[in-house]
Parts: structure tokens; sequence; C-alpha cells
């Protein structure tokens, strides 16, 4: 058994934008996520160290951006566990200033929707100061809570 | 073998190449509950032991990119290869892609197996596609997680 909503292949059109979010990044949120994930990489929170190899600044985790833009997809269905595949291409850096951050936007609409399979595609967009930041990020969820066993 | 400049490319004969499992991941109740707090993730059964349990969970769930962490030291094993040639310092992430049997759970203990899939060259790059085959204790699938490493060529 699994929990959240129940969809019906019928009630999801391809385009129909379902979930979406605002996330306000900090420097602080760059520290937490090295720390959580393991990925301390100095290009997420040295000025210095990301000068050094060329960068325009310090950049998110390509890995916080694709964990947090699922996060509407999982609000919206109920469940972390519903998502069975997910995949991005990192496309183009976020930089996170020291003072003012950097606030990512999440749209999450139907791609296609597998009624045999009882799935549908969720297309993520993610922007940072109007560009989009991931490619191709897409996020296949169940469209009902697994039957109990 | 050197490239024209002395820097060594990506050694093609990776491509197939499995590495030994990792040790044992016992996955923490609150590394789950770090981990989520850190990608903003807001679902009760990341944190609630309760609400994961009434969804027939056996403990918190933790958020899809969790299983990168595991992943995390297959990919170490890979730069560290001796005879691999990826310059960690001219490595970015490309693409990422998890492949769920089910979700990860706190109290699993993950076990991760790396193997190269492919290796393609572009615009003087090459694209290292590594593929990890997270397992739990019994052995069974829980998640593949596919990372796709750019090794920047001479500029």
């Amino acid at each position: 058994m699994t929990a959240g909503i129940t969809l019906t292949p019928d009630e999801l059109t391809t385009g129909d934008v379902v979930a979406g979010g605002h996330f306000a990044l900090s420097r602080d949120s760059l520290v937490r996520y090295a720390g959580a994930s393991g990925d301390f990489n100095a290009i997420h929170y040295r000025d210095d160290v990301a000068a050094s190899v060329g960068l325009p600044g310090v950049l998110a985790h390509g890995m916080l951006t694709m964990g947090l833009a699922v996060q509407p997809v999982v609000d919206w269905i109920g469940d972390p566990g519903r998502v069975l595949d997910y995949q991005v291409r990192f496309t183009r850096p976020v930089l996170v200033d020291p003072v003012d951050g950097a606030e990512l936007i999440v749209s999450a609409k139907v791609g296609k929707v597998d009624a045999e399979a009882g799935t549908a595609r969720i297309d993520l967009t993610v922007t940072y100061n109007g560009d989009t930041v991931l490619g191709k990020a897409q996020a296949v969820v169940s469209l009902a809570p697994a039957a109990s066993v | 073998m050197r490239s024209y400049n002395g820097r060594v490319p990506v050694n093609p004969e990776l491509v197939g190449r499995v590495f030994a499992p990792t040790s044992p991941y016992l996955v923490g109740r609150e590394k789950v509950r770090e981990f989520s707090a850190a990608v903003f993730a807001t679902s009760p059964l990341n944190t609630d032991v309760e609400a994961a349990r009434a969804a027939g969970y056996a403990d918190v769930v933790a958020p899809p990119t969790f299983a990168v962490v595991v992943q995390e030291h297959t990919l170490k094993q890979l730069l560290r290869e001796p005879d691999a040639g990826i310059d960690f310092s001219r490595v970015v992430h490309g693409d990422q892609r998890f492949t769920f049997t089910r979700p990860i759970v706190a109290g699993d203990e993950l076990t991760a197996t790396l193997s190269v899939a492919s290796i393609k060259s572009l615009g003087g790059h090459s694209m290292v596609t590594a593929e990890s085959t997270i397992v739990d204790a019994t052995g069974a699938h829980v998640v593949t997680a596919t990372s796709t490493l750019v090794v920047r060529g001479d500029e």
C-alpha cells in the first residue's frame, strides 16, 4: 500500500500544469545540501574556489536543483514512493548570490499518460532568472496508490 | 596513451567494466530527515514515521534523489580507478537518472555496484555514462542511478 491521490488517465491531459513552486536558495541552502548529501565540492560554498576554476560565482549543486524540482510533484501525488523514474539534464548553472541568493521556479505539466501501465510522465520546467536550467526533466509517477499486498 | 598536449584521455577500455560492490550503506532515519530538509521536501512521509507506516512503509521514505548519497561511493571508485584517465577537476555532471523498483526507506541496507555503460566523444569532450545498481540486504533491486559525466577535453 502507498499513499496519495488516485488519478484516472482521462482526467490528465498532456500539457496540463499539475504542480509548481518557488524555491528561494541561499548560501545556507547550499551548505545544508552539502552536509546532507556529502558533496563538499567547494565551488558550492567558496567564492574564491569558484573563481579559481573560472566560474562567475558559487553555484548550486545540480543535484540540489534536481532534488527540489520534483517536490511539487511529490506533494501533488502525495507520496515520494510513487515517483518511479526521474531524470534530468543539467544545462545551465544556478549562481547563488551571497546576499540575494537565487530563486528557482518550477512548473510541472503532464507529458504523457500511459493508461496501460498506470503511469504518467510529468515534465518539469525549472527556471532561474528567466532561463531554464534543466533539460529533459521528467518524472514518471504512478497514477494510483499501489494495492495492499 | 596521451593526447597531443599531454592530457590523458578517458580510457575507452572502461566500457563494460563492473566494479566491486560498495560496503553496505545503512539508511538512517535522521539522515532521511536531514536530506529531506535539504531538498525542500515537505511530504510527511519523508519525516513522520507514523505517516509513513500508515502508508504501508516500514519507516520514513527517502526523497527520490536520496539514492545519490549511495551512488556517490561508486562514482568515487570510478574517479580513483588508476587507468580511468578521468581528471576530477575537469568533470561536469551532465545527466542524472533514477529508476526505481521501490523507494528507499530508513533501515535499508544498500549496496551499489557500478558499471560503465558507455563512453562517447562529443566535440572534444568525453561523455562517461556510469550505472550504479543499488540493491537491499536481500539482494533485491531498489534503484538504478545513472550518471553521465562530461569530462572536458583540451581547450
